[in-house]
């Protein structure tokens, strides 16, 4: 802590508390995702497990294991900032941040790094539970972490924007059922874009979603849809922008400062 | 000396609606001052453009000479403030809660000890340990005013801080206000309570409809009403000719305001003729409420 000075201490406890408060209540945030990752993978390889073979050489759990992992790290760093936000926004709490110090943008790196952690963390448990039971190839591991990092900020900026945005629990379900799942499940997840008709090919290039899971993919066995590097340049790309957007948000004080 | 609170000429506009309306105000260290008025004057609008909850439409506010908008860091430095409703983070314990806002201020470690004295006087001891969502009413209003004091503040504003807390409770944070505002910080308190504000304010703010009509001493305030009040208890109905003077009136029971004393002369003499008898009788000095009703009713007529 003494590396810390004072300069920083401020929005390093605010990093601090977004941390503590999904572990406080980690079955919840954690063991609750891991497991319905798993309950995916045990229903899906056992169905198509043997059937399907999205790449020559690829086992279809293998195909699906990295897919499932990202789908889970991009939904909890968003569930993270957002149901951070809209919880302290409707419990009134919110106030004892906005009568600090805190420029936007420490208020902007707290809750995005919190939200980075929080898809990690529940990135690696899928993970190693996986690997207990699959040999799971790990071919461009930097490239894993990159996509990793770079999604999970996104989405934590995203959940930054629907928890300014929302005001009450009702319309934060709304953006999570019918914006962030679709987003998610129509990302090529559990299928390759490829086995899509033409139209539905195209659709799938305009969602950033699969972008992260194929990028993602690629580093664990080599093969995508497109370039990694493609992917990655799209994934950085909507990271930033969506980035100067939940800054100048909260820049303006949108919904907070009126 | 720089003064802890310097508004000048703040207007505040929620679409049509002016929340405030031109207000110049100025605060001196060390003062322990009471803003005043009905529902909607715009006391919490003041308050939440003080702690950068909002900001003015046109106008300056500064803190401590540290300007709200441009100097947001030092003026928040400044000021504590204890808002109205019971807000709490429902995730931890008080000591952590406190901890925590201590750390959103930079302070770290080595301001624990400030913190365990601030537990201390306002007796959560025994509640450190205890998650915010299951204390008390009035324990969580202790733990907020706690939360508003973490950076030790040099100016505090308190948004009605007894609202709603039992008689014990108030006149221990009543102690406790005036201890802090002994040791030097300034002290901004809105209240409901007007009698709060005359047992603790050397100095009050009237706010109507988003601007100060009245800015004085709770002192001169209260000799610029010249009359007293006198309460009668009597064996029958008060004499049609008397009704006039009456303030507040239950059963048999009345409150009649006098503008010069001897008008007590003419009230008995009219009781005598009329056959009532008295049976209990005060005279009252004039408080704070009176001061309101009058100024309220007199911006009303203009």
């Amino acid at each position: 802590m003494n590396l810390i000075n004072q300069r920083f201490r401020g929005p390093w406890t605010l990093f601090k508390k977004e941390i503590l408060r999904f572990w406080r209540v980690s079955f919840q945030t954690v063991a609750a995702p891991v497991m319905t990752a798993l309950l995916y993978l045990l229903i899906f390889s056992h169905v198509l497990g043997g059937r399907v073979e999205v790449y020559p050489d690829v086992p279809y759990t293998i195909f699906l294991i990295p897919g499932l992992i990202m789908m889970s790290i991009l939904q909890n760093a968003f569930a993270n900032s957002s149901s951070s936000l809209i919880q302290s926004k409707v419990m009134g709490s919110i106030i004892f941040v906005l009568l600090t110090p805190l420029s936007y943008l420490e208020f902007f790196l707290a809750f995005l790094s919190a939200s980075i952690v929080r898809g990690l963390v529940v990135g690696f448990s899928i993970y190693f539970v996986a690997i207990c039971f699959i040999d799971l190839p790990l071919i461009h591991p930097l490239f894993i972490l990159a996509f990793a990092i770079a999604g999970s900020g996104m989405l934590g900026a995203f959940g930054i924007i629907a928890g300014l945005w929302a005001e009450k629990f009702d319309q934060m379900a709304a953006f999570q059922n019918f914006v962030i799942m679709p987003l998610s499940f129509l990302s090529g997840v559990f299928y390759s874009i490829h086995s899509l008709p033409p139209f539905w090919q195209k659709i799938s290039h305009l969602n950033p979603f699969f972008y992260m899971i194929d990028g993602f993919r690629y580093g664990f066995f080599g093969q995508g849809d497109i370039s990694p590097w493609f992917s990655l340049t799209v994934v950085l790309g909507s990271f930033i922008a969506l980035s100067f957007i939940t800054i100048g948000m909260l820049k303006a004080g949108y919904k907070l400062r009126g | 000396m720089t003064p802890a609170i310097k508004i000048e000429q703040v207007h505040k506009q929620f679409g049509a609606l002016h929340a405030l309306n031109c207000v110049d105000l100025t605060i001196e260290q060390g003062e322990f001052f009471a803003l005043l008025g009905p529902n909607g004057a715009g006391k919490s609008t003041l308050i939440n453009l003080l702690a950068g909850l909002l900001r003015p439409t046109s106008g300056n506010l500064s803190v401590m000479g540290f300007d709200v908008m441009a100097q947001y860091r030092q003026a928040r430095r400044a000021l504590g403030v204890v808002p109205q409703e019971l807000v709490f983070d429902p995730f931890f314990n008080v000591r952590e809660m406190l901890r925590f806002q201590a750390g959103y201020f930079g302070k770290g470690p080595e301001n624990d000890a400030w913190i365990d004295e601030v537990i201390e006087s306002l007796g959560l001891t025994d509640k450190v340990g205890t998650n915010m969502r299951r204390l008390s009413g009035g324990m969580k209003r202790r733990a907020l005013i706690a939360q508003a004091l973490v950076h030790k503040p040099p100016v505090i504003v308190l948004d009605e801080p007894t609202a709603g807390v039992d008689v014990e409770l108030r006149y221990m944070l009543w102690e406790f206000i005036k201890r802090l505002n002994r040791d030097g910080h300034t002290i901004i308190l809105t209240t409901h309570y007007l009698e709060e504000a005359e047992a603790l304010c050397s100095r009050v703010a009237l706010l109507k409809q988003g601007e100060v009509i009245a800015l004085d001493s709770t002192k001169n305030l209260l000799a610029s009403i010249p009359g007293k009040k006198l309460r009668l208890k009597l064996s029958a109905a008060l004499p049609a000719n008397l009704q006039d003077m009456v303030r507040h009136q239950e059963q048999h029971d009345y409150t009649l305001s006098l503008n010069v004393i001897n008008q007590v002369e003419y009230v008995l003499a009219e009781l005598r003729s009329a056959n009532v008898v008295v049976e209990d009788m005060q005279l009252i000095e004039a408080d704070l409420e009176d001061v309101f009703i009058n100024l309220m009713g007199r911006h009303e007529s203009n």
